[in-house]
C-alpha cells in the first residue's frame, strides 16, 4: 500500500465516526462519553454493593444483642460500606457526570487527555477487586472504620491491611488523573467565547472540585503509605515508642478528610444550581455570588479540619479557631441555598423528578448542615463525638445531599444520554420511596444518638431497641427503593417515549444544542457563544 | 497545547505528596513551639543558673505499660515538692516481668501540656532503650528541674511514662537496616546528646544508634 492509499483508507475509517463494537469498545475507549458511562455504571455497582453492606449493618442492628454476624465481621461491614460509598459510589459518579456534561457543556468535542482519561477509570475497578477481595482472605478485610485511624490500622490490624492500603493508593492515583483531566479540559478546551464567567455552574463547581482532589489526594496518599510503612517496615510515623504521635494521624488524614467532604458536595451544588433554572423557569439568581460561595468554601475546607478530633484534647483556642472557621462555613453555605430558594421564588415551577430530587436535597441538605453546626460547637461535640448524631449528620450531607444529586442529575440528563424518555410512574415511586424511607432510615439517628448510642458498635443498650428498628425498616426500604432506579434506568437504555434535543423547555446550556441521545462525537467544531 | 498546565499540575501533585511528609516533622516543630501535646522535649538540659526559691511546685510520677509490655516501673517517692531550679533527684525502680529478654522504651509525657517545656530533665532513662535480661531488676535515676519561668498558674505536674516493649520493632528494624523517616535520622545527634548526659543511666547493651535511640 502506498501512503496516500493509507491515507485514504484512514480517512475512511474516521468517516464513519462511531464506536468499536464489542468489548474492545469499552475497554479500548478515549470516548468522553463512553468513559462517563462506565463511570456511572461502575459507580451504580458500588453503590448497591456498599448498600448491600448497609443492609448487613443495619440487620445486625435491628435487634439488640448479636445475632447475625460477629463482631469482627461488623466492623469490616462498617469500614468497607465507607470505603466503597465514598471512593467507589459518589466521587467516581461525579466523575462520570463530569466526563459526560463538561465537555458538551463548555462545547469541546472530547476531554483533553483521552487516553489519560481511559486510564483513570479502568485502573478503578482493579482497586475495588482489591479492597473486596480482602473480604474473603483470612483475617478479613479492613475493621478499623473508613478512617483508619492509627493505631487501629497500624498496631491491630491484620497482615491484610496492605491491600486495603494499596487500594487507596489506586483509587487516589484514578481520581488524581480524573480531576488534572477536568482542569485541563476547563482551561483550554471552552468554546470561543465562554469565558469564565459564562460557565455553567456545574463546570465551575467542578473546576474547583477538581482543584480540591489535586491538593488533598496526595495527602491520603502519604497517610496510607506512612500507615504501611509503620506496619511493615518499622518506621514509627504513628507509634509513640519510637518517638512519632497517634494524634498527628488524624491531624494528616483530616487534613485530607475535611476537603474530601467537600470534593463530595461541591459537584452536588453544581448539579442543583442546573436543575433548579431548569424548572423555576428562571435564571439562577445569583450566578457571581454562587461562583464566590464555592470557592470560599473550597478555601475555608483547608482550615478547619481539627473540628473532627476535638475531643483528642486541644488547647483552647485551637478549639476555638476551628469552631469559628467551620461556622464561617456556613456563611457561603447559607449563601447557596438563598439563591436556589430565590431562583425558585415567583418561578413557573414543575415538578418532574429532577426537580422533586433537587428540592428534597435543598431541605435534607440543608438539615445535615444545620446538625454540623450543632457538632461544630466544641463544648456540644464532646457529647456527640461518635454518636449516632454523627452518623445522621453525615449521611443527611451525602445520602439525601450527594447521591441525592446524583440520582437528580440522572434524571435530568437520562434522556440526553440515552435518547428515551425514562419511565415517569416508575421514577415517581422511586423518588416518593426515597424521600420517606431515608428519612425513617436516617432522622431517628439523631435521637438514639444524642441519648448516647455509640457508632460503630454492633450491640446496644436495651432502651435504643425501638428506634433502631425503626431505623432499620427505615433501611430495608430504602435499599430496596433503589431497586426501582436500577429498573428506571436499565428500562430508559433499552427505549421508550424518544426524547427531543432539548428535553426540558426551560433547560439552557450547550448540551440540549445536541441530538439526544447525544451522538457519539459532539461539538467537533467549537459553537459560537454570545 | 496542554503540555504547560499539565507540568504545572502534575508538580502541584507531587508537591501535595512531599507535602504529607512534610507534615510530620511541621507537626513536631509546631508541637515543639507552641508546647503542645505533653510533647517533651528529649534531650539532657543543662543545669539551670537561677533559683526560684519562693515557689513551690508539686511533680508527680506515674507509669504505665502499653499494650501487654512486660515491665514494671516505679518511682520511689509518688510525688516530690520542688522549687524551680533546684535540681531534683528521684530513683526509679524497673523490672523486666518476663522470663525473656526484653528492650523497653519509656515515652514521657508531661501534664498540664502547657508544662511540658518547662521541665529539664538532665538524666532519664528515657533518653535511651533499657535491655534487660529476664526478670532483671534495675535502678534509675531521674534528675530534673522545673524551669523559673514556669507559668504561675502551673501548682502542680504530672510525668507519665508509657512502658513500650519494642524487642520485636528493633528485630524488624535490623531487616530493614535503611531508615524511612528522615524524622528518626534526625534524632541520632539528640540520642548521642543524651547519652553524654546520661551517666547514672544503665548503658543499654545493645547500643543500636539507628532504631529507636529516642533522644
Amino acid at each position: 500500500m502506498t501512503s496516500s492509499t493509507q491515507q485514504a483508507a484512514h480517512e475512511q475509517e474516521h468517516d464513519h465516526h462511531g464506536p468499536a463494537s464489542g468489548i474492545k469498545r469499552w475497554l479500548f475507549t478515549t470516548n468522553h462519553k463512553d468513559i462517563g458511562s462506565l463511570y456511572l455504571l461502575f459507580s451504580l455497582l458500588m453503590f448497591l454493593i456498599g448498600g448491600g453492606m448497609a443492609m448487613v449493618i443495619r440487620a445486625e442492628l435491628f435487634q439488640p444483642g448479636l445475632q447475625l454476624v460477629d463482631p469482627h465481621f461488623f466492623n469490616q461491614m462498617t469500614t468497607v460500606h465507607g470505603l466503597i460509598m465514598v471512593f467507589g459510589a459518589v466521587m467516581p459518579a461525579f466523575t462520570g457526570l463530569a466526563n459526560w456534561m463538561v465537555p458538551m457543556m463548555i462545547g469541546a468535542p472530547d476531554m483533553a487527555l483521552p487516553r489519560m482519561n481511559n486510564w483513570s477509570f479502568w485502573i478503578l475497578p482493579f482497586a475495588f477487586l482489591i479492597l473486596l477481595s480482602s473480604l474473603f482472605m483470612e483475617g478479613g478485610g479492613p475493621a478499623f472504620g473508613w478512617t483508619f485511624y492509627a493505631p487501629l490500622s497500624t498496631t491491630y490490624s491484620n497482615d491484610n491491611t496492605a491491600l486495603f492500603v494499596f487500594a487507596v493508593h489506586i483509587m487516589g492515583v484514578s481520581s488524581i488523573m480524573g480531576a488534572i483531566n477536568v482542569i485541563v479540559t476547563i482551561v483550554n478546551m471552552r468554546a470561543p467565547g465562554m469565558t469564565w464567567m459564562k460557565l455553567p455552574l456545574f463546570v465551575w463547581t467542578w473546576l474547583i472540585t477538581a482543584f480540591l482532589l489535586i491538593a488533598v489526594m496526595p495527602v491520603l496518599a502519604g497517610a496510607v503509605t506512612m500507615v504501611l510503612t509503620d506496619k511493615y517496615f518499622g518506621t514509627s510515623f504513628f507509634d509513640a515508642a519510637g518517638g512519632g504521635d497517634p494524634v498527628m494521624f488524624q491531624h494528616i488524614f483530616w487534613f485530607f478528610g475535611h476537603p474530601e467532604v467537600y470534593i463530595m458536595i461541591l459537584p452536588a451544588f453544581g448539579v442543583i444550581s442546573t436543575i433548579v433554572p431548569t424548572f423555576s423557569r428562571k435564571k439562577l439568581f445569583g450566578y457571581a455570588s454562587m461562583v464566590y460561595a464555592t470557592s470560599s468554601i473550597a478555601l475555608l475546607s483547608f482550615i478547619v479540619w481539627a473540628h473532627h478530633m476535638f475531643t483528642t484534647g486541644m488547647p483552647l483556642a485551637g478549639e476555638l479557631f476551628f469552631m469559628y472557621a467551620t461556622m464561617l462555613i456556613s456563611v457561603p453555605t447559607g449563601v447557596k441555598v438563598f439563591n436556589w430558594v430565590a431562583t425558585m421564588w415567583r418561578g413557573s415551577i414543575s415538578f418532574e423528578v429532577p426537580m422533586l430530587f433537587a428540592i428534597a436535597f435543598i431541605v435534607l441538605f440543608t438539615l445535615g448542615g444545620f446538625s454540623g453546626l450543632m457538632l461544630a460547637i466544641t463544648p456540644a461535640d464532646f457529647q456527640y463525638h461518635d454518636t449516632y448524631f454523627v452518623v445522621a449528620h453525615f449521611h443527611y450531607v451525602l445520602v439525601t445531599g450527594a447521591v441525592f444529586s446524583i440520582m437528580a442529575a440522572a434524571y435530568y440528563w437520562l434522556p440526553k444520554w440515552t435518547g428515551y424518555m425514562y419511565s415517569e410512574t416508575l421514577a415517581k415511586w422511586h423518588f416518593w420511596l426515597s424521600l420517606v424511607s431515608v428519612n425513617i432510615l436516617f432522622f431517628p439517628m439523631h435521637f438514639v444518638g444524642l441519648a448516647g448510642m455509640p457508632r460503630r458498635i454492633p450491640d446496644y443498650a436495651l432502651q435504643f431497641a425501638d428506634f433502631n428498628a425503626l431505623i432499620s425498616i427505615g433501611g430495608f426500604a430504602f435499599g430496596l427503593s433503589q431497586l426501582l432506579f436500577v429498573a428506571v434506568v436499565f428500562k430508559c437504555i433499552a427505549g421508550g417515549q424518544r426524547a427531543p434535543a432539548k428535553v426540558w423547555d426551560g433547560a439552557e446550556g450547550l448540551e440540549w444544542d445536541v441530538a439526544s441521545p447525544a451522538p457519539y462525537h459532539t461539538f467537533s467544531t467549537p459553537p459560537e457563544v454570545k | 497545547m496542554h503540555t504547560p498546565l499539565l507540568r504545572k499540575l502534575v508538580l502541584l501533585v507531587l508537591g501535595m505528596f512531599a507535602f504529607a511528609f512534610a507534615l510530620v516533622p511541621l507537626y513536631d516543630v509546631f508541637c515543639d513551639i507552641t508546647g503542645l501535646n505533653g510533647k517533651v522535649e528529649l534531650k539532657a538540659a543543662e543545669a539551670s543558673e537561677e533559683q526560684d526559691l519562693a515557689r513551690k511546685v508539686d511533680v508527680s510520677f506515674t507509669t504505665h505499660t502499653q499494650g501487654k509490655a512486660p515491665f514494671k516501673v516505679q518511682a520511689a517517692t509518688y510525688q516530690v515538692t520542688v522549687t524551680p531550679g533546684t535540681l531534683t533527684e528521684v530513683s526509679f525502680t524497673a523490672e523486666n516481668l518476663s522470663g525473656d529478654a526484653r528492650i523497653m522504651q519509656a515515652i514521657p509525657s508531661v501534664s498540664p501540656g502547657k508544662a511540658a517545656k518547662y521541665l529539664h530533665k538532665l538524666a532519664c532513662f528515657c533518653f535511651d532503650q533499657q535491655s534487660m535480661k529476664a526478670h532483671q531488676k534495675m535502678a534509675f535515676t531521674l534528675r530534673f528541674y522545673v524551669d523559673t519561668e514556669l507559668p504561675t498558674g502551673i501548682g502542680e505536674l504530672t510525668l507519665a511514662y508509657t512502658l513500650y516493649d519494642i524487642t520485636d520493632r528493633n528485630a524488624a528494624n535490623q531487616n530493614f537496616p535503611t531508615h524511612p523517616t528522615t524524622k528518626q535520622l534526625g534524632d541520632f545527634s539528640r540520642a548521642a546528646v543524651g547519652r553524654d548526659y546520661a551517666h547514672s543511666i544503665q548503658v543499654a547493651v545493645y547500643q543500636q544508634i539507628r532504631g529507636l535511640s529516642h533522644g
